[in-house]
């Protein structure tokens, strides 16, 4: 069964169609990448898969239910999970503290127990706390832990976005451009935790604008130009389709795709 | 890590709160101590409002106005205990900020700087208008609770102002250590949050708008025992209480101590009470001293008093 | 149906002045996203230094000329002293600057001037007009007009002039403004100074109906901070309607109400409004980039 199935999703912001009729599917454990040129509509994609936009066309189908238009507190409670293109880290609370925000949905007990520091309160922080720690060291933020998020350097920032995403313990996980700024080595711990992540089990959609990351992850890729999609399949069939290297992938990419194949 | 800072600060509160009053060069200075705790306490309110969830109110002394004249009109109308009175003001506030919360907290910035406001005056016009019930603009007199004639019974003779300089001085460490706890918990991490980014807190499963509307409740409760505590401690109330200026300097304290800080928002409570009392000498340049110590402050020290000093002092150890 | 008139003359003479404080609130907040709580005192400055340059026998127009450029000056120093040196705060230091900066100039108007009642001839006489039955002062019309006046040059201002456009420029976007070489800077300092003198010619306009004193302020600011949200924050032609909609309002619920409540259902009104279109009346709502 898809884990996520999105159906002629379209949205317009007056009256200009900046995403139109797109239909894809993702299944557990799988890696599905998003590519387009800028503008094509990704960033506007995920905004409506995770329900930060309402879409004027369409609908977004998570674990069978049809989740169109739901708030994204409660998609985060279905298991769909994101990170942000232009980073939305709580820059005034510390690094361990951004995690443990995204512990949230597992520690909230009664408002009576938080005012008053009750035993179960502190109960759930702990476990969190610990789970926190261990998401950190696995991100290699652990010796951060402590200094305020606002502090970070922008490659760590994207680490602390994916370690408070996994928080949640998502069965799906949006990742917007998460190598962006990043260095070759960064990106290729990113490489490396996003194939980890998806042996585990967690489906994984991405937005990633490195094309050998792309290429070398995803099973399956879907290309948005001007909003619409124009072609879908496995990367190499991807990087076939004449469209699409006359649209985004350029003729020098495509013959390089060609060469290491 | 939490944890200690939390106790440090209750501890350096309490300490202040037991060693002050033996530099009081009389017993008019009890009365000046209380009234910093009273205000301190509905500052400590805003700070949970402003500083965690970053919302804004112009118009939270409309619920001290509602603490305030539940203890003066539930005794004389339907025979309450003031205690009582200040629970029952309490409920009611919480109720109407419950209420009134949901639709109001849908606005951002300054939209909900109006509407708040709009409450707020809402409230004083009635309790200025309602002549009949509340003796309008000239206030009405608040029933004593008898605190001072129940210690007395148990051997404890306190003056007026030692009492009500000690109970404010509780009032104001549960308050504090009940928005110290707040702050390290799941409820109050979901809180600064949204203060960060709503939309990455929303996707980590907060609920914004509950979240927003908690924060407005809880200190529409500091704000509420805090008139309530007034009117006991003063024996009397005006409508000034729930005044425009009245919500506009419970903002001011919280951000000039600094916000965000329960120890900070009762420095700067402190400061702006005590500075009137200071300039009453110089009665004529009051208004100007004060405008010119809000202006001042927010520009050279943005962050507040407390959260400014302090990383000088941090600055200093590295 | 006179006593309708008689309300709607009142509530258009409030109502202009109402205007005209929110004009002054939005033209700032659109060159700086600062909301200026002293925009009341400017109209309390306007009135008082008529009052007592005119007593010092300096003849009417001309102190009101001088109180409408001091004051000009006192907004072009609010921004030089207090807001410029803040870029970048957080709202609530700004809501703080500004009330700070309404306290401090109240203070000093309460020391240099005094804390009487004071008030000028009407300029037109004190002799009502009668219209249809009701009864109107010609001070009244003074002040309708010189709102017209106001909205309708600024409006040029804003459409034909370039200075105008390099204000707009500056509100609809300030970093693309400046490069493409707007001086924002001084397009902050011109809304000051701007505000602050359209704040003292209502003074000049209405104190001969309302008197005034050093603490006049608060409430027009009020007033003006409703009025400028009723329409929508930021919209000159919402600030029009929004201060004449709140002043006749109170008119109404003045005249077949109570007076007492007169400021209240104006509140009501912008609670319910604000309910239902969050960005009041001519706002624009932006969607959220993230």
């Amino acid at each position: 069964m898809n884990l996520l199935e999105v159906k002629g999703l379209g949205i317009s912001f007056g009256g200009l169609k900046a995403v139109d009729d797109v239909s894809f599917a993702v299944k557990p454990g799988e890696i599905v990448s998003v590519i387009g040129p800028n503008g094509a509509g990704k960033t506007t994609l995920f905004n409506m898969i995770s329900g930060i936009y309402l879409p004027s066309r369409g609908s977004v189908t998570l674990k069978g239910q049809d989740v169109t238009g739901t708030a994204p507190h409660k998609l985060a409670e279905m298991g769909l999970s994101r990170t942000f293109q232009n980073l939305q880290v709580f820059q005034e609370m510390t690094v361990l503290e951004n995690v443990l925000a995204g512990y949230h949905l597992r520690v909230r007990g009664s408002i009576l127990a938080d005012l008053l520091s009750l035993p179960s309160m502190r109960r759930r922080a702990a476990t969190a706390r610990e789970g926190a720690q261990a998401l950190l060291t696995r991100v290699r933020l652990d010796k951060a832990a402590g200094q305020e998020a606002g502090s970070l350097s922008y490659g760590a920032l994207k680490r602390l976005e994916i370690a408070r995403a996994l928080a949640l313990n998502p069965s799906i996980l949006l990742l917007d451009e998460p190598a962006a700024g990043c260095n070759a080595v960064e990106t290729e711990e990113i490489d490396h935790l996003i194939a980890e992540l998806a042996a585990s089990g967690i489906a994984i959609l991405l937005v990633e604008h490195d094309m050998k990351l792309v290429m070398r992850i995803s099973n399956h890729i879907v290309v948005l130009d001007h909003g619409e999609k124009i072609a879908e399949g496995d990367p190499v069939t991807v990087s076939r389709n004449p469209q699409v290297i006359a649209a985004y992938l350029g003729a020098d990419h495509a013959e390089a795709t060609h060469a290491d194949s | 890590m939490g944890s200690r800072r939390k106790w440090i600060q209750l501890a350096v509160l309490a300490a202040l709160i037991i060693v002050l009053p033996f530099f009081f060069p009389s017993s008019y200075y009890y009365r000046v101590g209380a009234l910093i705790f009273v205000n301190a306490l509905a500052v400590v309110g805003m700070v949970i409002l402003i500083g965690y969830a970053g919302q804004i109110s112009l118009g939270h002394a409309g619920f001290a106005g509602i603490g305030a004249y539940a203890c003066a009109l539930a005794p004389e109308y339907l025979g309450l205990h003031p205690g009582l009175a200040l629970i029952l003001g309490a409920v009611t506030s919480g109720v109407l900020a419950l209420l009134i919360g949901r639709p109001i907290l849908r606005l951002k910035g300054y939209y909900l700087g109006v509407a708040t406001l709009g409450f707020g005056i809402l409230v004083s016009m009635v309790l200025t208008n309602e002549r009949a019930l509340t003796g309008g603009p000239d206030g009405m007199s608040v029933a004593d609770p008898g605190l001072r004639g129940m210690l007395r019974d148990l051997g404890w003779r306190l003056s007026v102002g030692e009492l009500w300089y000690g109970v404010s001085a509780i009032a104001l460490l549960i308050g504090a250590w009940v928005a110290l706890n707040l702050f390290d918990s799941p409820t109050g991490r979901a809180m600064r949050a949204l203060h960060g980014s709503e939309v990455a807190a929303s996707t980590v499963g907060v609920d914004v708008a509950r979240q927003k509307l908690r924060a407005f409740v809880i200190s529409a409760l500091y704000a509420s025992v805090s008139g309530s505590l007034l009117a006991l401690q003063n024996g009397f109330i005006t409508p000034d209480v729930a005044g425009f200026m009245h919500s506009i300097e419970m903002v001011t304290m919280a951000v000039l101590g600094g916000v965000g800080s329960v120890l900070g928002g009762t420095l700067g409570a402190a400061i702006l009470t005590t500075l009137p009392q200071v300039l009453t000498i110089f009665a004529e340049y009051e208004q100007l001293v004060l405008g010119a110590v809000m202006i001042l402050v927010m520009i050279f020290l943005p962050q507040g008093l407390l959260p400014s000093i302090a990383r000088r002092f941090r600055g200093r150890d590295e | 149906m006179d006593a309708l008139l008689q309300f709607i003359f009142s509530g258009m003479t409030v109502g202009a002045v109402y205007a005209l404080v929110a004009l002054g609130f939005t033209i700032i907040y659109n060159a700086s996203d600062v909301v200026n709580f002293a925009q009341g005192e400017f109209v309390m400055l306007g009135g008082m230094i008529t009052v007592f340059t005119y007593m010092a026998g300096v003849p009417l127009p001309l102190a009101a000329v001088l109180a409408i450029v001091a004051t000009a000056a006192v907004g072009v120093a609010l921004n030089k002293l207090a807001i410029e040196p803040a870029r970048g705060a957080p709202v609530v230091s700004l809501i703080i600057i500004t009330i700070g900066a309404s306290i401090l100039i109240r203070g000093a108007a309460q020391l240099i001037f005094d804390k009487q009642l004071h008030r000028f001839p009407a300029f037109s006489g004190d002799a009502p007009l009668r219209v249809m039955g009701a009864t109107i002062l010609p001070q009244s019309l003074w002040v309708i007009g010189g709102a017209i006046l106001v909205f309708v040059g600024l409006w040029l201002f804003f459409t034909r002039t370039l200075t105008g456009k390099a204000v707009l420029a500056t509100a609809n976007n300030r970093v693309a403004a400046q490069l493409v070489g707007i001086n924002t800077n001084w397009v902050m300092t011109l809304s000051f100074g701007l505000s602050a003198a359209i704040g003292a010619f209502a003074g000049v306009l209405v104190t001969p109906i309302t008197l005034v004193s050093y603490d006049i302020g608060v409430g027009l600011a009020l007033k003006g901070f409703a009025g400028a949200m009723l329409g929508g924050m930021g919209n000159p032609k919402g600030a029009l309607v929004g201060g004449l909609l709140l002043g006749l309002l109170e008119a109404m619920t003045a005249g077949y109400l109570s007076s007492q409540y007169k400021d209240a259902v104006a509140f009501i009104v912008i609670l319910a409004v604000l309910f239902v279109m969050p960005h009041g009346l001519f706002g624009s709502k932006s969607v959220e980039r993230v």
